[in-house]
């Protein structure tokens, strides 16, 4: 007989697993490059700073009584940008702090996929680099020592050969120093339909408009590739801007996003303290995010935009 | 006239521990946040700041209350808060004078206790309605809870940010003795949370405390104990209270026929 439901009666197949074994997939280049580059410990760090944040959301569900939520792969992708995000010396434990912080503090507290207001990797990112200041910004390692290619800029000594930068072999975090193996992720989840070029777009181009204007370099285009191989902007770009849960909804929303993200990215490389500024970027993006959509949201078709009246 | 007989029956003991427990102006009111967030960086600046306020609350308390049916109600907060002043100003140079090191470490917070809601709180909700010893005992009581509250705090924060109690490095020393235990050549370091002695682990730390104190207290509501809050000193019906300038009008004033203050009185 029929079966009579209430709609949707087409569903699409992407559920949130899904689209989160898509992001796995394309994080795995990098991942790769990563450990290539910088040895087992890396692999190391990426392993268990996953383990954590798939642990930590299983324990936190089963303390509170609630439906065990880690097959939506969402700790994987949160635990795995997160060791990305690491310094490829740093100690196991941090990886262990990081992932417990970003699960309960930044994702659970708030209720759970869907209702944390900020990236869970980059907040723990972020509480990491405010209390153990010297360990995350040690970017020395075993494979490579030296400074990363953003600090040699901003101090002014040469920078690294570009080619280097744009294939990853230099300093950096584990995930952040390959931009091809990041683009070649990026491209993957494009195609897949998982993200759209709007955020990234805006955010890159806004970007290097800002550091035309301001860095003092004007149009020297080794200055602007290195600017943008160099750190974590990529990654960032093409992989946190875009979490589905801490951009805006709205279309308009999403460029105006954009924007902001590449001129605050701007604002902290050029004139701040430290050379990189793309998590605090993004991290500021996120918490204006409810601002932007109250003033980007969409009139309904058919109706008239109300125009304030003359007092 | 009559509420404030009705008053006179709580006991004083009552009254006081209403302050340290169910009233706890910090976890329980959330009143005073900004000494609260900002001197908590270790224990004994939450100690100090605590007393300090203590003093100040329980002589303004004393003061107010002695002078509450002078006062007219239309001036009463100018009057509250020059009584107030001249106490925290006494209490700053009398720090000066003495405990030179709190008096730095506490800085600007010091004359900020005038403007503290916690006393101007208590003041108006409390002080001006009820006789001295009952107002001495609420101002002690609130004041110790504030006490309490502030250095619990600053000792989680001092441990995690900085691995110190009161300036002891307690868990170098625990690590220091696990480690020879152990056999180990070079004892194992801590290294300090630091976020956690910066503004942001303040929230967190109090975040985590009030969950804590919720957590017991619905424990021991569970138990059948009474952990009713003693609505602030006032034991009428809002609907009817005549006084304009309880801040429990605002949660009850619309409220339909057996609103909640009214449900609180009955259990009580």
């Amino acid at each position: 007989m029929f079966k009579v439901s209430s709609n949707p009666h087409i569903r699409s197949k992407d559920t949130t697993a899904r689209i989160m074994q898509y992001v796995v997939i394309a994080l795995l280049p990098t991942t790769v490059f990563g450990v290539f580059h910088f040895g087992l410990h890396a692999l190391l760090q990426v392993l268990i700073t996953v383990a954590t944040t798939v642990l930590t959301e299983y324990i936190y569900d089963r303390c509170m009584h609630k439906k065990i939520s880690i097959g939506d792969f969402s700790a994987v992708v949160t635990g795995l940008l997160l060791a990305l995000n690491l310094p490829p010396s740093a100690p196991l434990w941090i990886g262990v702090i990081g992932g417990v912080f970003a699960i309960i503090v930044v994702k659970m507290l708030f209720g759970g996929l869907g209702q944390n207001f900020m990236n869970p990797a980059l907040g723990a990112r972020c509480f990491l680099i405010i209390s153990f200041t010297s360990i995350m910004t040690n970017f020395d390692c075993d494979a490579y020592t030296g400074a990363t290619p953003l600090a040699a800029i901003k101090t002014g000594e040469s920078a690294p050969d570009l080619l280097d930068m744009i294939i990853g072999r230099t300093a950096g975090t584990i995930g952040e120093t390959s931009m091809i193996a990041l683009l070649i992720g990026a491209v993957f989840l494009l195609l897949m339909k998982v993200i759209d070029l709007r955020v990234p777009g805006t955010y890159i181009l806004s970007f290097v408009i800002f550091i035309i204007l301001f860095s003092g370099h004007g149009l020297d285009i080794n200055y602007i590739l290195s600017q943008l191989a160099g750190g974590g902007l990529m990654l960032g770009a093409f992989f946190m801007a875009t979490d589905y849960v801490t951009r805006p909804v709205t279309k308009n929303g999403q460029y105006v996003f954009g924007m902001f993200l590449g001129i605050m990215t701007g604002i902290f490389r050029i004139f701040g303290p430290s050379a990189e500024g793309v998590s605090y970027a993004i991290i500021l993006g996120n918490l204006l995010v409810p601002l932007i959509e109250q003033f980007t949201k969409p009139t309904a078709f058919g109706k008239k935009k109300v125009k304030k009246e003359a007092v | 006239m009559s509420d404030r007989k009705d008053e006179a029956k709580q006991s004083s003991m009552e009254v006081f521990f209403n302050g340290l427990v169910k009233e706890n102006p910090t976890f329980v009111l959330t009143l005073g946040m900004c000494p609260t967030l900002a001197v908590t960086t270790s224990a004994i600046n939450g100690l100090g700041m605590g007393l300090t306020t203590t003093a100040v609350l329980v002589l303004s308390n004393a003061i107010i209350s002695l002078l509450r049916y002078i006062i007219p109600n239309r001036v009463r907060i100018p009057a509250f808060i020059v009584i107030v002043a001249s106490f925290v100003t006494m209490v700053e140079l009398l720090l000066e004078g003495f405990i030179p090191s709190l008096y730095a470490a506490l800085g600007l917070y010091i004359p900020l206790i005038v403007v503290n809601c916690i006393i101007l709180g208590r003041a108006e909700s409390f002080a001006s309605k009820n006789s001295v010893i009952p107002s001495i005992f609420d101002g002690l009581g609130m004041g110790l809870g504030f006490t309490v509250a502030l250095t619990a705090i600053g000792m989680v924060r001092e441990v995690l940010g900085a691995g110190e109690i009161f300036g002891v490095p307690v868990i170098n020393k625990a690590l220091g003795g696990i480690s020879s235990l152990l056999g180990r050549q070079e004892p194992i370091e801590y290294i300090p949370i630091s976020i956690f002695v910066l503004a942001p682990g303040a929230f967190f730390v109090l975040a985590a405390l009030t969950a804590l104190q919720n957590r017991v207290k619905r424990k021991m509501q569970e138990r059948g104990q009474n952990v009713d809050k003693i609505q602030s000193g006032c034991n009428s019906d809002c609907a009817s209270c005549s006084d304009s300038g309880c801040a429990h009008r605002f949660v009850d004033v619309n409220a339909a026929s057996g609103s909640v203050a009214n449900a609180k009185n009955d259990s009580l």
